[in-house]
């Protein structure tokens, strides 16, 4: 019955999604081009086995080579944001079409919602939250060592850099302002008065929370372009813009 | 300024119905109920619509136009072209009596199953107090009109009947939200939530907050806030562990 264009969030949802899920298996699965002194793509950090490029995090242990590093971290980031409650609202919307926009029939016959295996499963969020959490730092220190240049020396910084920087930013205020993380610091209370901390972080994470959609996509932006932009770097297509 | 506008509007009853069309005339200013009110007093007498306030505040006028759930007293006419047909059905999730009029008992039939607001022991001066920062959250809840709008389109029952028993709508769910964040309430309605009113049932697409015309973020607010606590009770094994070793209270 509805009479307006309701099909073009949904498509344009699947399109986005479709093109990062496939860049990103492509890249995750390639096992070359992540490092370019000082930078390590966001996909293949924190680099934990013997074999990576680079030495931004301590090696952890030695894996067969073959096996990507990145596929060692995938399901961390890929967590999140599938139990993501943002991202839940995009893809049952545009992929399983439940419903596909508002008061648009869905094409089910049955329906059932998140009351049973393995939908159930996507109450684990918080847990997701933690470890993305540990991401978040891992991706700052990161951005702070891309202020070292080639040989090591600190007080570099190029366009790199800023990529890097960005993106770490950007992933940090998407866990901060999730859902869980606001129920954690504060929601979960039903007396803000007799916790005054907390109460001011609650609400402060509401203020971002508010922008969760916007930080998730922001985020998933640029963290395929900072992957894009280390693989354009370490294939000697393009030379880092250095700013001192 | 005034225009002929083309209307369809939904007449029939519980045994069928068409959706017949009309010309009607359209003023400066107007909305839909307006023009429905014409439609009323100029070429069908007996049409059937609810309406109140007039305001946006009774809930009574709440309809689909062009397919979208909408208090028709809100819905202005300067939103459509002139040249765009207006097409006005019933809300779809309820039964229809007649024409625009539908039975939305199922909404007081959930209303009544939950729990009332159960308080604590009263201080020794005989009142309950609390904090303006306490209960804010809730009485973002309280704004609701009841006008059914979100209950209409969730799609859990829009689109499946057969959900209706194991599902309270949308609005329930803000109001167990509601009740459960109170400061004074000391009922644990996390249990209930998921058990006897189909918390699980919302997938959180938003449907509900999108439609609602008090603005209330019944999803972020309210449904998402209710997952996470159930999850604390439920799905969660430390915070359980926790809420058992006496660490968690949920003051
Ligand atoms: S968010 Fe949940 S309750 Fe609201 S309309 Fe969607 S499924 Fe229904
Ligand atoms: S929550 Fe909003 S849409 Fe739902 S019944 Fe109340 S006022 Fe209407
Ligand atoms: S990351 Fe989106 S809600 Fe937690
Ligand atoms: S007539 Fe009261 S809300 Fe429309």
């Amino acid at each position: 019955m509805r009479t307006d264009r309701w099909w073009v969030q949904p498509l344009v949802t699947v399109l986005v999604l479709v093109a990062f899920i496939v860049y990103a298996t492509i890249r995750a699965f390639q096992n070359a081009h992540y490092f370019a002194e000082p930078y390590i793509s966001p996909f293949y950090s924190p680099c934990l086995t013997t074999a990576c490029e680079g030495d931004t995090f301590p090696e952890l242990f030695t894996g067969p080579t073959w096996i990507s590093p990145a596929l060692y971290i995938l399901v961390f980031p890929l967590g999140i944001r599938l139990t993501c409650y943002y991202y839940r609202k995009a893809y049952y919307r545009s992929f399983w079409l439940s419903p596909p926009a508002c008061a648009v029939a869905e094409p089910h016959r049955r329906y059932t919602g998140e009351t049973r295996f393995p939908l159930v499963g996507q109450n684990v969020h918080r847990y997701f939250l933690y470890a993305a959490l540990v991401i978040n730092v891992i991706l700052l220190y990161d951005a702070v060592l891309a202020f070292r240049d080639e040989t090591g020396e600190w007080g570099h910084m190029g366009l790199g850099t800023l990529v890097l920087l960005v993106n770490a930013v950007l992933l940090a205020l998407y866990s901060l302002s999730c859902h869980s993380c606001r129920h954690i610091v504060g929601g979960r209370l039903n007396h803000f008065s007799r916790h005054p901390l907390r109460y001011r972080f609650w609400t402060a994470v509401s203020r971002l929370n508010a922008r969760h959609m916007q930080y998730a996509w922001a985020s998933l932006f640029s963290v395929a372009f900072a992957d894009f932009y280390v693989f354009l770097l370490a294939t000697g297509t393009i030379t880092d813009l250095r700013f001192f | 300024m005034s225009y002929d506008a083309t209307f369809r509007v939904w007449r029939g009853d519980a045994t069928g119905g068409d959706l017949q069309t009309f010309t009607v005339e359209v003023n400066e200013g107007e909305v839909v109920l307006d023009v429905i009110h014409r439609l009323q007093a100029s070429q069908a007498g007996d049409l059937a619509v609810r309406w109140n306030c007039k305001a946006g505040k009774c809930g009574s006028c709440s309809a689909e136009v062009n397919g979208r759930p909408r208090l028709l007293c809100m819905t202005r006419m300067s939103t459509f072209a002139e040249t765009e047909t207006v097409t006005i059905t019933p809300l779809r999730a309820f039964p229809v009596i007649r024409d625009l009029v539908t039975d939305v008992s199922y909404n007081y039939v959930k209303a009544a199953q939950i729990p009332a607001f159960t308080p604590g022991p009263r201080d020794a001066d005989g009142a309950h107090r609390m904090q303006q920062v306490d209960v804010e959250r809730s009485q973002e809840f309280r704004k609701c009109i009841e006008c059914w709008l979100c209950q209409d389109t969730c799609h859990v029952i829009r689109d499946h009947e057969e959900n209706k028993a194991a599902f309270a709508g949308p609005r329930f769910l803000i109001r167990l939200a509601e009740l459960d964040m109170h400061p004074l309430d000391v009922l644990d309605r996390r249990e209930d939530a998921q058990d006897q009113f189909g918390l699980g049932y919302c997938n959180i697409t938003k449907c509900c907050s999108e439609v609602c015309p008090e603005g209330i973020h019944l999803t972020d607010n309210g449904i998402i806030p209710l997952k996470e606590r159930v999850a604390d009770r439920r799905f969660d094994p430390l915070t359980w562990l926790g809420s058992r070793i006496g660490r968690r209270p949920r003051s």
